[in-house]
């Protein structure tokens, strides 16, 4: 009789590991659902999603791997990789994907989930810009370009990088000194007290 | 009803429009003010909530895209000229059309009645219709001589709950070829700028602008051409100086057929100038008048 041979690693070299899987996955599963307003077990993992994705090559995980983790409730691995970050939520995975899924609205409700557990961001820099815009909607009711990047070059302690194109911007006037601004503040502020997070 | 026999539009700019992208601002007013569209900006509009919102917290996005849905006026289609800011505005639409709770929550909040008809309309939807009512007959030939690599990044992609809607696929080379230019074919027109990855990973930015660039440059297309701001100035800033053509913003070349109602100064305000293939291709001397 044959016996079966089981390959020992995967295509990038890593040892096969077996995955568990326990009660806690459905949770995990219908929070996700819940946030995303998708059905995750429509998911046949055709890669249709991994193979458009502009970024798939610079993630940790590919977006149809992030979607297999979530259906076997590895919520700790989902939270903690790059892929949520690096997501730019260009829609192109939702648009293609042939059973409806909304990966882009996926990865949105991983991305907020592992804020809200505290799970360090594996891409610190993305939030922190992320952070930075919000904060100049915060001030002012709009985004102000200059100030999101002054800002967020000062949390990520990199000065020097893109200077030249800073001039650049600032010569042909793409960079406004001042903010435009909304009239009504107080609306705005209401707005963020009412939506308060842990940001 | 068509939306051009209205003539009378919100508008709602966003923040891109508003500051880093004027000249895409000037050249949309331009265009729309020929055929006598009058746009009246929404009174004190704020941002959508951009990308970085909705990534980090859905309420949030939601509640600073509801804002504007208030803020607009009830008796008139609103225009929405960056596809960021419509999907987001639209997204928030969608969320209070189906939920009660939210309208009334809203209603309170905004101190404003909820306008469950309010129409929002995409740039490139009133630009079909007035495609429609022939207003490109007259202006045929403008750009003769002018090859196109038309782009369109991610902004047509949409997700699952809006993919029956109308999208337009197609309307830059439509309209290219009516006005005389020509439009090449290649596998990039749909693929996504980087947004944030600009600033916060600029060598994976980087990466995809240059092979989108590379892309162009191969199909033999003398400058992109793009609706939206924000892949306009990411292909500018992020373009290694060996790939650089010139990126239009589609309204500069709808207005730029206009004779005599392009402006130099939008120009001026390009990363990669623009201004020598104009010169080349006869264009700018022929329809824009010295010193405008
Ligand atoms: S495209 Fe859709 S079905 Fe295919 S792998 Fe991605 S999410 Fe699954
Ligand atoms: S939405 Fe995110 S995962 Fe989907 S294609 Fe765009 S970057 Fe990739």
């Amino acid at each position: 009789m044959r016996t079966q041979t089981y390959p020992t690693e995967t295509i990038t070299g890593e040892p096969v590991q077996p995955i568990e899987l326990d009660h806690s996955a459905q949770n995990f599963i219908d929070q996700v659902e819940d946030l995303s307003h998708s059905h995750l077990s429509r998911c046949w993992h055709c890669l249709t999603c991994s193979g458009g994705c502009p970024f798939s090559e610079d993630m940790d995980y590919m977006p149809n791997a992030i979607i297999r983790m979530i259906q076997f409730g590895l919520k700790e691995k989902a939270l903690s990789c790059s892929t949520i970050w690096l997501c730019v939520g260009c829609n192109t995975c939702s648009m293609e994907c042939p059973n409806g899924v909304d990966v882009a609205a996926i990865m949105d409700g991983l991305r907020q989930m592992a804020i809200q557990e505290k799970i360090p961001a594996a891409e610190p820099g993305i939030l922190s810009f992320h952070n930075a815009v919000i904060d100049s909607i915060a001030r002012y009711g709009r985004t102000h370009k200059l100030e999101i990047m002054m800002r967020y070059k000062l949390a990520s302690k990199d000065l020097f990088s893109d200077i030249d194109l800073g001039f650049r911007m600032m010569s042909r006037r793409k960079l406004d000194l001042m903010p435009s601004k909304v009239r009504d503040r107080e609306s705005i502020r209401n707005i963020f007290k009412q939506n308060q997070t842990d940001r | 009803m068509t939306l051009v026999s209205q003539t009378n539009l919100s508008y709602f700019p966003g923040c891109s429009l508003a500051t880093t992208a004027k000249e895409n601002n000037a050249s949309l007013h331009t265009f729309v003010d020929h055929f006598g569209v009058t746009l009246t900006e929404v009174d004190d509009w704020n941002c959508c909530g951009s990308s970085s919102t909705h990534s980090v917290n859905s309420e949030l996005a939601f509640s600073l895209a509801a804002r504007n849905l208030f803020q607009a006026p009830p008796d008139k289609p609103m225009l929405i000229a960056c596809p960021g800011c419509f999907l987001r505005l639209k997204h928030a639409q969608k969320e209070l059309a189906g939920s009660k709770e939210r309208q009334e929550t809203c209603e309170q909040q905004f101190n404003r009645p909820y306008n469950p008809d309010l129409k929002l309309v995409h740039f490139f939807e009133l630009l079909a219709d007035m495609s429609k009512e022939g207003i490109f007959k007259e202006l045929g030939g403008r750009l003769n001589g002018l090859k196109i690599a038309p782009y369109y990044g991610c902004m047509l992609a949409r997700p699952p709950h809006m993919n029956k809607e109308k999208n337009h696929h197609g309307l830059i080379e439509k309209t290219m070829a009516a006005l005389g230019a020509e439009s090449v074919y290649w596998p990039f027109i749909s693929r996504c700028c980087g947004t944030f990855l600009s600033v916060s990973r600029p060598k994976i930015a980087e990466k995809q602008v240059n092979r989108i660039m590379q892309g162009a440059i191969a199909t033999g297309a003398e400058c992109i051409v793009t609706a939206c701001a924000m892949c306009h100035l990411n292909l500018e800033i992020r373009c290694l100086p060996e790939n650089r053509i010139p990126i239009f913003h589609f309204s500069e070349l709808l207005s730029l057929a206009l004779e005599g109602k392009f402006s130099r100064s939008w120009l001026k305000r390009h990363l990669i100038d623009p201004a020598p293939l104009l010169e080349e291709k006869q264009l700018i001397n022929a329809l824009v008048p010295a010193g405008k």
